[in-house]
């Protein structure tokens, strides 16, 4: 049973910003219905009452003081940029006409 | 007389080193050597940096001299681990080292600082090597998925370790290092352990840092320790264990130092099964099993019932929602982690597209993987509007149900269980790759655990058809300690077994310097 058409498939890669080529989407389309197809075996299963499980360990929010600590210098944290201007990443125009 | 150092376990290195016999940088030293020779066949490593570890080493045997002068004290107070070589899996932190995740969207990154495991094994005085490879971030079964090319198996080359931590598996199995550092997600460490006949142990959620680590699924991932026994793993875990508030996850639970003192004796580690408790699940015998695998599942249990401890086949119902549970929480939770590899800080980058999106779409088309590409595209869809109910939130109420099963049975007394690690022992490369559930299905017995947060062991109990199986066990939250006894226990009941004494079938032709890699063997057919 397809789920899913080629159009959704492109769509999801949209939303998951992939650039995917025809024969990756013809793929995936058919793999992509083919995992789903196993998915319906948790339709199956009553889970009515059953509260949903995000994380497992029973601690509560764990927090700390909030104080300046040592963090990483610019040139640092720049180091790995594929494109920098002093201590700026250059990043792609957003705004139009950049 | 001299011993080839690489064929002795991380507790006899240390101590023959506390004996003087030996110093740090003579083991460091002859571990790289045999790394270096022995590598072009197995593909284990992505980087290993000589001078590094060189430095590291005259450290530690820096520090052992300055303890000596301290007194008795001072030299019993250094971690077992100290002048010890250690792999760590190539998402690992490592300040200055390349990061790669197996990944060609991180080519070339360099980690600006040290993962908390990373800083816990400096602590320690351990020796670190180098980096190994994996599937491209840790998706996959095989490490087929590694940008990098497939790793081999030292029992057959042309069979794939596990994955996804198969090269830092595949470096302890083929005595390259003694002991590494792997995640497991789904089955991550503990199948590939199994695959490469040692000891992998995945510790409950919570207990080791992830700071520094590249997220696969954040609410699953967990870092842990391979071996050749139980000691040397479990020596490995106290040191990178405990709490650290860089993750918020970490939990306040004191690292256990029972790990470092579990039994050299033989008979005094098995006398531990006596009068506990263990459970066979009947839902882990899954179809499609081999009956190799089975048999020496069942031929283990029935070892540690004849010392002494009380085998029960037990039910944990919703074993088979699992595989579909986890195949939708792990991918969405990567879909979200793996949205920062954007091109604009680090990583692989491709800009001067018609728009931002545009550069977005390049980057990510094409530094990622198909594997990886495929888990995000089911994240994706399975977060998406109109589908998040149907999907996510289900799975997340199986997780409760899955969690609730092994909650019962730690409420009924049993102390751990006992069943497979995989179905299968290490399969041909290229016979999964073409049927992406195929590949999932070897993680049907591993990733429950991780649904359910608890922890986990692989340990050789034997072959089939030449070939390791992996026994696992698995134990409530927090009982690490237990487990290793429980593991050593076993190393004690099966000390002379006659496949204790087999060493991997192509460990020879690794020393060939002509030998090809595993992706030019793939890529001839053979």
């Amino acid at each position: 049973m397809a789920l899913l058409t080629r159009s959704d498939v492109e769509h999801v890669a949209l939303l998951a910003r992939l650039g995917l080529t025809g024969e990756e989407l013809a793929r995936l389309e058919g793999e992509l219905n083919h995992i789903l197809d196993q998915y319906q075996k948790l339709a199956r299963l009553d889970t009515d009452a059953i509260p949903p499980m995000a994380q497992v360990i029973e601690l509560d929010n764990i927090l700390r003081e909030d104080v300046a600590g040592p963090s990483l210098g610019a040139d640092a944290v720049l180091a790995n940029a594929p494109e920098r201007d002093g201590d700026f990443f250059i990043v792609p125009a957003i705004l139009g006409g950049g | 007389m001299t011993t080839d150092l690489t064929t002795l376990f991380a507790h006899e290195l240390a101590d023959r080193l506390r004996a003087g016999d030996v110093t740090s940088s003579e083991i460091t030293a002859a571990h790289l050597a045999r790394a270096r020779m022995t590598d072009r066949g197995l593909h284990a490593w992505l980087t290993i940096d000589d001078d590094r570890a060189m430095e590291e080493a005259d450290a530690a045997d820096a520090r052992l001299a300055a303890a000596r002068v301290e007194g008795q004290a001072a030299v019993g107070a250094l971690h077992p681990l100290l002048g010890i070589p250690v792999a760590l899996k190539d998402l690992v932190s490592l300040k200055g080292g390349q990061c790669t995740a197996g990944s060609r969207i991180l080519e070339g990154y360099r980690a600006p600082f040290d993962a908390h495991v990373t800083e816990r094994l400096r602590d320690a005085g351990a020796v670190i090597l180098g980096k190994t490879n994996m599937d491209e971030f840790a998706m996959g079964s095989s490490t087929e998925h590694s940008a990098y090319g497939p790793t081999g198996n030292p029992w057959d080359l042309g069979r794939v370790p596990g994955g996804s931590s198969g090269g830092s598996a595949a470096s302890v199995a083929a005595y390259q290092v003694p002991v590494s550092i792997g995640t497991d997600t789904g089955g991550s460490i503990r199948q590939p352990a199994g695959f490469c006949g040692i000891v992998g142990a995945r510790p409950t959620y919570g207990r080791v840092s992830r700071y520094g680590i590249v997220a696969f699924a954040s609410s699953l991932d967990q870092i842990g320790p391979f071996g050749r026994d139980a000691r040397d793993a479990a020596a490995l875990l106290h040191a990178v264990s405990g709490r650290d508030e860089r993750d918020s996850t970490s939990a306040p639970i004191p690292v256990p130092d029972d790990l470092l003192r579990l039994p050299d004796s033989d008979d005094e580690a098995a006398s531990w099964l006596r009068g506990k408790r263990l459970g066979l699940p009947k839902e882990y015998f899954v179809e499609g099993m081999e009956p190799g695998v089975a048999s020496r599942v069942r031929e283990a249990a029935a070892a540690l019932e004849a010392a002494g401890a009380t085998v029960e086949e037990v039910s944990l119902p919703h074993t088979d929602y699992g595989l579909a549970a986890y195949y939708i929480v792990a991918p969405a939770e990567a879909s979200s982690n793996l949205a920062r590899y954007d091109g604009v800080r680090f990583g692989y980058s491709v800009r001067g597209g018609e728009d931002y999106i545009a550069d977005y779409l390049a980057t990510r088309g094409g530094g990622f993987g198909p594997e990886v590409k495929r888990r995000i595209m089911l994240g994706t869809y399975a977060l998406s509007a109109g589908y998040y109910d149907a999907y996510y939130l289900k799975a997340q109420k199986a997780r409760t149900l899955i969690r609730r099963d092994f909650d019962l049975l730690w409420a009924a007394g049993f102390d751990a269980l006992v069943a497979p690690v995989s179905p299968t022992v290490a399969f041909a490369f290229g016979t999964r790759l073409a049927d992406p559930v195929q590949m999932y299905l070897a993680d049907a017995c591993t990733l429950p655990v991780n649904m359910a947060g608890l922890p986990g062991m692989s340990i050789p109990c034997g072959l089939s058809d030449g070939l390791p199986v992996g026994l696992q066990l698995i134990g409530a939250p927090w009982s690490e300690a237990a487990l290793f006894r429980a593991a050593r226990a076993y190393e004690g009941v099966t000390a002379d077994a006659g496949w204790r004494t087999v060493r991997p079938r192509d460990l020879a032709l690794l020393m060939d310097p002509a030998m090809r890699t595993p992706a030019e063997r793939a890529a001839a057919g053979d």
